[in-house]
């Protein structure tokens, strides 16, 4: 189990990244879809607002899987003073 | 002995009726103005397009979501440096209070865009503090609770979000019954705003009568209170790691799972299977009504087998069941397929004239009602406009479908299908609150489980009916295409959950 957690650790690590690019193509194809005036302007806020907010997600789900990489998941704490 | 245990069993209780009391009214004040959306906009925002709509798509879409995970790291830093009981009423305060003056706000044509900047400021404070509340409710009666009960009494709160969706859809619901649809939209949507100060009141004046966490207060005696209870749950590494597996391992699928259950499958019947506006929410409320108890059911197992599996289990079975389900709604609903051959009648046409907004053209509307033999009815209106420029080209007779009453048989499914996802639902969300709180210590525990809970439900889970509706508008898309959002998520977090997540229960919660 401790060998699927680090090779799956380095599958998190690219799919950060990877999301994130999706999004911004995503965002720009949509945005250049958008017809003239308050509707490019409505798509444009929606699709900023969604890259802002994964953006932090995604970063936390490169270091989550750091962490993983790096075996840090292998065992879990079994009682706080082991956090 | 058996009147020790009685008296535990009575404050455990009291407890718990104070906690998802105050829970249960500010998750009503929350779903009131989602569930109110439409009127608040027509009321508070100008109708015509403007820089007013960048704020009214801020303030639908986005604001009291984003906020929550913000109104999590404010109010459990505070619960986990002066306390619970004191952080959770200061939320309760904030939140009714804002959700009272959205009520008071004078329309758009009275104070122009001073309305809808209002309702802005309105509902970022409704989003901080519900992210400050749920933390502290699910940690005070956590800390209550008895070893090897904690998953059977932390559910109690958990009911208390779809309760406060009930409350909510059930208030709006007999306030349009008795009012009328017209003087609803004018001025009776303010009544399930103004009606939450009361209750409020009532809530406050409980748990004003509340003491403080024995965990808690122990700690505090002690002088073992977190000095920065935000610097030790996010710069701590062993910390954060955990706050990182409960966000991808467990709330991130059960956000998703929650909102799609309870929010996009009424707004899917309303809007893409064009159902009528009470039919909709009367088929949520009794799904509801009887999937409530498994919140309870799920919570007290996990005491008995883990949270882990329980919670999987959830986001597994949506993940399969979610696409046949939503195409049920969609065949059940086709009554323009099955008007070709089961049309039994058909009333008298309607025809309404008006003008095409901010343009001089007219609009006619030509609406009738049809009855199916199956006993269906439906409104179709056939809108056409014409161009004062007699060189322009002719626009198309657009034929709009609307207000489709259920066949009885198709009724009662419909109502099994969304009593299956809110059942889904009560697996995904009975056991978390005890699942996080035995991850974190008692002295940033407020502030640790908090933000995972409220990215995962706030976040992930918020987003489900705009980030479905987005996908199921794009090019070449179909109306099931959104649901691949959160079939996608719910996916991820499972396999995230079943690898990395433990399944051991932790009794010791005073650690």
């Amino acid at each position: 189990m401790s060998g699927l957690k680090k090779i799956l650790g380095l599958l998190w690590i690219a799919l950060g990244p990877v999301i994130i690019i999706f999004l911004f193509m995503q965002a720009a194809d949509k945005i250049g879809a958008a017809a003239e005036g308050i509707a490019r302007t409505n798509t444009t806020l929606q699709w900023a607002i969604i890259i802002l907010i994964f953006i932090p997600i995604c970063t936390g789900l490169v270091i989550f899987g750091y962490y993983a990489w790096k075996g840090e998941y292998d065992h879990l704490p079994e009682s706080s003073e082991e956090l | 002995m058996r009147s020790t245990e009685s008296n535990v069993t009575q404050s455990i209780t009291q407890v718990i009726a104070a906690s998802s009391l105050g829970t249960l009214i500010e998750w009503y004040d929350f779903y009131i103005f989602g569930s109110l959306a439409v009127i608040i906009g027509q009321q508070l925002f100008p109708s015509d397009a403007g820089a007013s709509a960048l704020i009214n798509t801020l303030a639908i879409f986005a604001a009291g979501f984003i906020v929550r995970p913000f109104g999590a790291l404010v109010f459990g830093r505070l619960g986990d440096l002066i306390g619970r009981k004191y952080t959770f009423l200061l939320t309760l305060v904030l939140m009714g209070g804002s959700t009272f003056l959205i009520g008071l706000i004078p329309s758009y044509s009275s104070i122009g865009y001073a309305a809808p900047i209002l309702v802005l400021i309105l509902r970022l404070v409704q989003g901080l503090a519900l992210g400050g509340e749920y933390g502290g409710a699910a940690t005070y009666v956590a800390e209550h609770a008895p070893v090897g009960r904690r998953g059977f009494f932390t559910s109690w709160i958990q009911t208390t979000a779809t309760l406060g969706l009930f409350l909510s859809l059930g208030v709006i619901v007999l306030t349009k019954n008795i009012l009328g649809a017209k003087n609803f939209a004018d001025w009776g949507w303010r009544i399930p705003f103004l009606v939450s100060i009361l209750l409020v009141v009532v809530s406050i004046y409980i748990r004003m009568k509340m003491h403080e966490s024995p965990v808690f207060s122990k700690l505090k005696a002690e002088g073992k209170v977190s000095a920065n209870p935000l610097k030790e749950s996010f710069q701590k590494k062993a910390n954060f790691k955990m706050v990182l597996v409960a966000l991808f391992g467990a709330t991130m699928g059960q956000g998703v799972v929650w909102y799609t259950g309870q929010f996009y499958a009424q707004s899917f019947l309303e809007n893409t299977c064009k159902l009528d506006f009470n039919e909709s929410r009367y088929i949520l409320l009794w799904a509801i009504v009887f999937a409530t108890p498994f919140f309870v059911i799920f919570g007290s197992w996990s005491d008995k087998v883990g949270r882990k599996w329980i919670m999987l289990a959830g986001m597994l079975l949506g993940v399969i069941c979610y696409r046949p389900i939503y195409q049920y709604f969609l065949d059940a609903t086709n009554v323009k397929e099955m008007q070709k051959t089961m049309l039994l009648s058909q009333s008298e046409p309607v025809v309404e004239r008006g003008l095409v907004p901010g343009k001089a053209d007219s609009l006619i509307t030509t609406t009738v009602t049809k009855t199916l033999t199956n006993g269906m009815t439906f409104k179709e209106s056939k809108v056409e406009v014409i161009t004062e420029d007699v060189l322009a080209e002719v626009p198309a007779v657009e034929t709009v479908i609307k207000d489709v009453t259920l066949s009885q048989s198709s009724y009662v499914v419909i109502i099994l299908l969304v009593f299956f996802q809110v059942v889904l639902v009560t697996m995904v969300y009975g056991p978390i609150a005890a699942f996080l709180v035995e991850l974190f210590p008692t002295q940033i525990r407020y502030t640790s489980m908090s933000l995972p809970y409220h990215i995962g439900n706030g976040v992930f889970g918020g987003l489900v009916p705009f980030i479905a509706t987005l996908i199921a508008s794009f090019q070449g898309s179909t109306p099931l295409s959104g649901l691949w959002y959160p079939i996608g998520i719910a996916a991820l977090s499972f396999i995230i959950g079943a690898v990395y997540i433990d399944n051991r229960r932790d009794d010791n919660v005073m650690d």
